[in-house]
């Protein structure tokens, strides 16, 4: 078959909605696009565990330490399913490893802000997990079948993530004036940065029109966007708490929030590796790798000694 | 009404198994390999799950009794180095990963049959808490055994981590079979079955069993380590700074 055959063949498969599996047929385009993607995703997953992982020892309950443990660890698994869904793209989980601490792979610039009191636990997981949500929900129906349905099962525990953010900050918001104080504080710090989680502009953003039209994705960063502000906005009002924009207001006639502008230098010079913890968080990640290496080694070993140990038996 | 020593002996054991998680997190998010991250963390949630239900219990005790307005909270966040009563082994900093699942495996192969003669100690609440952590705690000797067995029996370099893991925790381990005088476990008569399955394990591992060495003790009755002075002043740092603020 010729290639123009080919990706007609796989443009109709995209138009019926019919999912694309790891042994089809696909453009290379498609599978590095998956794979920058759902790799990405993954680390995002992994170095998410850190700025959560940074209160554990101090949370302010036995039950909020519980919920928090049970939080990170489930990220962990999110990186898990992501990336084996990415490894049926033929990568191995190795190579992204080594991607990500070289630098060379990016994750969620979320997570290079830094997580300074306890309500930041709360304003991340209604926050930053709501914003992930809404990308999340669309990518239960991208066309590659394996990460949607690592999509599936990953959406229901971060619906419940966030919901446990929003009551940590909840009771907080009902708590004493330097609770309520810190509560504010903490949605002041996040609540920019997470609209930056869509990604640049419709009209900024250079992948986003290939991959509208290879169903990978379904929503534009903007459509998005103005979908969390939406949610947003109107939950903020159980909480008595103000989201830090003057121009946050409801437009009759779009039937949506208007919304100030973001700072789209900020937004860069994250990206770019100058944000607050860049260089903590790949530190740490680098330095769990590297202190793990004699451990990975030593299983390694074992596992082929009991391998050598077993043949002979057999023989 | 309960007595005095059993709401020592509920703290005590609610004081280990909250020490250890708190230090076991410690490694959440910086383990030497994804799925043993979130093993490790699944122990952690465990003991930390465990230390609730026995706090509720000492709390609950001490309620009936009119001696405090306690909860699982003010016992866990507003008491003091020295009434604390874990073993002193669950403080020690978590160094490498050999330290870390040896501690593990003292502890859980301990807590294992402790608990199974909890069960039997003639008070309902220990045996329903003992019957729960009983299935929870035989994961974690079977994790933590197999993972003492790969590395004493890995490579040269991780055998000799496990040696000096060994070197460094075993004198934390007497303290275990020594009673304080409100426990309600005969713990000197564990100590024949701890190592018999400390032994077999042992030698699987190719790891040496230390010869007599002097054994630390203290934990039990409030004479601690430096170490707990710092996991405290972490751990309770919020309850301390907001008096009554409830989360």
């Amino acid at each position: 078959m010729e290639l123009y055959d080919l990706e007609k063949k796989f443009q109709e498969k995209i138009e019926k909605e019919i999912k694309i599996e790891p042994r089809d047929w696909m453009p290379d385009a498609y599978r590095k696009t998956n794979l920058r993607q759902i790799s990405q995703h993954a680390h995002s997953e992994i170095v998410g565990m850190l700025p959560e992982g940074n209160w554990i020892s101090r949370a302010p309950s036995l039950k909020r330490k519980a919920i928090l443990i049970a939080k990170v660890q489930d990220e962990a698994g999110h990186g898990l399913y992501l990336y084996s869904a990415a490894e049926t793209l033929g990568t191995s989980r190795e190579q992204m490893i080594d991607d990500l601490h070289s630098g060379k792979a990016k994750y969620s610039s979320i997570f290079n802000y830094p997580t300074l009191t306890w309500a930041d636990m709360g304003a991340v997981g209604w926050l930053v997990d709501g914003a992930a949500i809404l990308n999340q929900v669309m990518l239960c129906r991208t066309s590659y079948g394996p990460y949607a349905r690592a999509m599936v099962r990953i959406c229901k525990e971060e619906s419940f993530h966030q919901r446990q953010g929003f009551e940590s900050l909840l009771v907080m918001s009902q708590g004493t004036e330097a609770q309520r104080a810190m509560c504010q504080d903490a949605i002041n710090r996040w609540w920019w940065p997470s609209l930056m989680m869509f990604g640049p502009k419709d009209s900024e953003s250079t992948n986003s029109d290939q991959s509208m039209k290879w169903k990978i994705k379904r929503k534009t960063n903007d459509e998005l966007r103005q979908q969390f502000v939406d949610m947003i906005a109107e939950q903020i009002k159980l909480l008595g708490m103000t989201l830090p924009d003057p121009d946050l207001r409801w437009n009759e006639e779009r039937k949506h929030y208007d919304f100030g502008e973001i700072n789209w230098t900020e937004f860069w010079n994250v990206v770019k590796g100058n944000g607050p913890c860049n260089k903590q968080r790949l530190e740490a990640r680098n330095k769990a790798h590297e202190e793990g290496a004699w451990v990975r080694a030593a299983a390694l070993a074992y596992a082929e000694k009991k391998r050598v140990r077993t043949t002979a038996k057999v023989a | 009404m309960q007595t005095q020593p059993t709401i020592d002996y509920a703290l005590h054991l609610a004081d280990s198994a909250l020490i250890l998680g708190q230090r076991n997190g410690e490694w959440c998010a910086h383990g030497p390999i994804l799925e043993q991250d979130i093993a490790i963390t699944n122990i952690t949630l465990d003991l930390i799950g465990q230390s609730r239900l026995f706090y509720q219990y000492a709390a609950a005790c001490m309620n009936e009794s009119g001696t405090a307005e306690a909860t699982e909270d003010t016992l866990a966040y507003l008491r003091t180095e020295r009434s604390f009563k874990n073993l002193l082994m669950c403080e020690l900093p978590n160094g490498d990963w050999a330290q870390t699942v040896l501690r593990q495996f003292f502890f859980s192969q301990f807590q294992l049959l402790l608990l199974e003669q909890l069960q039997h100690a003639g008070n309902e609440q220990y045996a329903a808490i003992a019957a729960k952590s009983i299935k929870e705690t035989q994961y974690h000797v079977k994790w933590s055994s197999e993972w003492v067995i790969r590395l004493g029996d890995g490579t040269a370099e991780s055998h000799e981590k496990m040696e000096n893991a060994v070197n460094a925790l075993w004198m934390y381990t007497g303290e275990f079979f020594i009673a304080a005088d409100y426990e309600a476990v005969d713990v000197a008569a564990l100590k024949n079955k701890w190592m018999e399955a400390v032994t077999a394990i042992f030698e699987e591992a190719t790891l040496s069993m230390p010869e007599n060495t002097f054994m630390q003790t203290g934990g039990k009755t409030g004479t601690h380590t430096e170490h707990l002075g710092y996991i405290l002043s972490e751990l309770q740092y919020l309850q301390r700074t907001y008096p009554g603020a409830e989360w």
